[in-house]
């Protein structure tokens, strides 16, 4: 690993604000990201060995919406699109995922989330953020999307569209992006609904070999060319869902390509 | 200007008294505790605000603004006491002050208003109603007292009402929740839980209050300053110990072993943060915190 390539001097040229203490104003602390991205690293790099693509389209500084495929039945897509930002991208830049509820009520993760950044995503949350020039995380799919099992690993969920209407409150741009290879490293079977109720999860994942442990395959993370939307945010329904329909295509169209040149690299042939 | 404090007595008034002193305004109080080395120029009443007496003080006093700070936050006080003080004591301090002529009405609550909730924004604005009355239903009273401080300000549009939800405060008087959570030197957290926690310098919060007043400031307003800082940060910088414990070992030791007697709902104020956006306060009156959130911790440290 070069200098340059240190977590904590990754860290320490992140543009944050952060305070003498090493804690920005929503509860970020570097302490906190040097070790989850100690962690991290490892995993992108080594366990891994994640791909990432297309990080020109990624701005290096003001606001910006990363949207894209849930893959993998616990949010290792969202870990690894994290650390690509943090680790491919000059400066450095932390994105911030918008969490569901039940990661900031859970123990343990309720801490970790937060002092990573990653917030709750609520409408509020969303706005304070993209109008300090952050950059967000968004995975339209929700919960429903973790819960595709390994036969629909490269299928598309819906939707949601409050995205669509932030990102046009706001006037941030979208950045798409397609992840693959999640669904094999943790190729759920089944999920257990009830048993993630009674942990205060939407469900647990099971594996073949049950605990929904990933396998060292390798990942891809493809980023697009950004896409802007004009509007204001109180647009009919109908507008909004042919915007998140553009959206939602292009992933697909993003995932579907990516695929297909994948397995032509594997295979040493043309795409 | 003739300023009239209730509450005067309490850590966060007496440093509103002496701001608003030191600006050559003429400050009187009422309050049952006394305040025995109050400036010279400050008249201080040691009665019972609910009282007759207190009454007279308003009538004969001519004051141009009435700043009320006393409400209480104890929750070990029966909830009945609560309501007569939070919710009556208000009412009729609005109706003494709207009787007498006075100008200007500054009520001094708590951001703690909008309730902790895993799922709430991180940052709260002014619009927003309470939450977490659902979890932590002691808190209404002090909910209530806000809302009816609310509901004067366009009952009787001819008397201006600041309705401030002030943040903790942190200073040498060591009064308040924050200080009283922090009061020995093993201080208990919920385990895998640390949220943030916003707080002004005493003196600030004075200023703030003061400049309220001055600015004869109308509408619902947050008052904080510096940024949060997660509360094990602020128990290590004060020099205490986070004692992270189970939520369920918590809820069994609440009332027991030294640990004071709490409703459940005030977990969640350990759990989850409540945090204001103050920025429509700063620029309405210009406020400046001039104490940031690291001075303010060493200065706590070194009262011990």
């Amino acid at each position: 690993m070069s200098r340059d390539d240190d977590v904590g001097s990754l860290i320490d040229r992140l543009e944050l604000p952060f305070n003498r203490l090493g804690i920005d104003p929503y509860g970020i602390s570097k302490a906190h990201l040097r070790t989850a991205f100690g962690a991290l690293g490892f995993l992108y790099r080594r366990y891994f060995r994640v791909k990432a693509f297309g990080l020109e389209h990624v701005p290096a500084r003001g606001r910006g919406m990363l949207v894209g495929n849930h893959s993998g039945g616990v949010a290792l897509d969202g870990a690894m699109v994290l650390a690509s930002m943090l680790f491919e991208l000059t400066p450095p830049r932390l994105a911030q995922g918008m969490a569901e509820k039940f990661l900031a009520a859970l123990p343990i993760s309720s801490l970790w989330t937060s002092r990573c950044g990653q917030v709750v995503g609520t409408p509020e949350n969303c706005i304070r953020l993209l109008e300090d020039e952050r950059l967000l995380m968004v995975f339209p799919e929700g919960a429903r999307g973790t819960a595709k099992l390994y036969t629909e690993r490269y299928s598309l969920v819906g939707f949601g569209t409050g995205f669509m209407r932030l990102a046009l409150k706001t006037k941030a741009p979208i950045i798409p992006f397609g992840f693959l290879g999640g669904g094999a490293a943790i190729p759920t079977i089944t999920n257990l609904y009830k048993l993630g109720k009674l942990v205060g999860a939407p469900y647990v994942p099971v594996t073949p070999w049950l605990l929904p442990l990933p396998l060292p395959v390798d990942l891809e993370v493809h980023y697009g060319a950004p896409m802007h939307f004009e509007g204001t945010g109180d647009e009919e329904d109908s507008v909004i869902l042919g915007y998140v329909e553009q959206v939602k295509q292009r992933i697909a169209v993003m995932i579907d390509t990516s695929r297909r040149e994948r397995s032509a690299r594997k295979h040493g042939g043309r795409p | 200007m003739k300023v009239l404090l209730l509450g005067i007595a309490g850590g966060t008034a007496r440093q509103v008294a002496l701001a608003l002193h030191a600006k050559g305004h003429q400050v009187t109080g009422i309050d049952r505790r006394p305040w025995p080395d109050a400036p010279r120029g400050v008249t201080v009443h040691a009665m019972d605000l609910r009282k007759r007496a207190a009454q007279d003080v308003f009538r004969t006093g001519r004051f141009d603004c009435v700043v009320h700070m006393a409400t209480v936050s104890a929750l070990t006080m029966s909830g009945d006491e609560r309501s007569r003080l939070n919710v009556g004591g208000t009412r009729a301090v609005f109706e003494y002050a709207l009787a007498a002529g006075v100008k200007q009405f500054v009520f001094v609550g708590r951001h703690t208003y909008y309730g902790a909730a895993a799922e709430s924004p991180l940052y709260h604005t002014e619009d927003e109603p309470p939450m977490a009355l659902g979890t932590f239903p002691e808190l209404a009273d002090l909910v209530a007292a806000d809302l009816y401080a609310a509901n004067e300000l366009w009952r009787h549009p001819g008397m201006a009402t600041a309705v401030l939800r002030l943040c903790y405060t942190l200073g040498a008087s060591r009064t308040g929740t924050l200080a009283g959570f922090l009061s020995g030197k093993r201080v208990p957290m919920v385990l895998g839980y640390d949220p943030l926690f916003q707080f002004l310098d005493e003196g600030d919060a004075g200023t703030a209050i003061a400049l309220a007043a001055e600015r004869q400031l109308r509408g619902i307003f947050n008052v904080a300053g510096p940024a949060p800082l997660p509360l094990s940060t602020i128990v290590r910088q004060t020099g205490r110990t986070p004692v992270p414990l189970p939520e369920p070992l918590v809820r069994a030791l609440i009332g027991r072993f030294g640990f004071p007697r709490l409703p459940v709902g005030a977990l969640e104020h350990i759990k989850y943060p409540v945090i204001v956006d103050a920025s429509a306060f700063k620029k309405a009156t210009g406020f400046e915190p001039t104490v940031d959130e690291v001075e303010a911790l060493r200065r706590y440290r070194a009262l011990g």
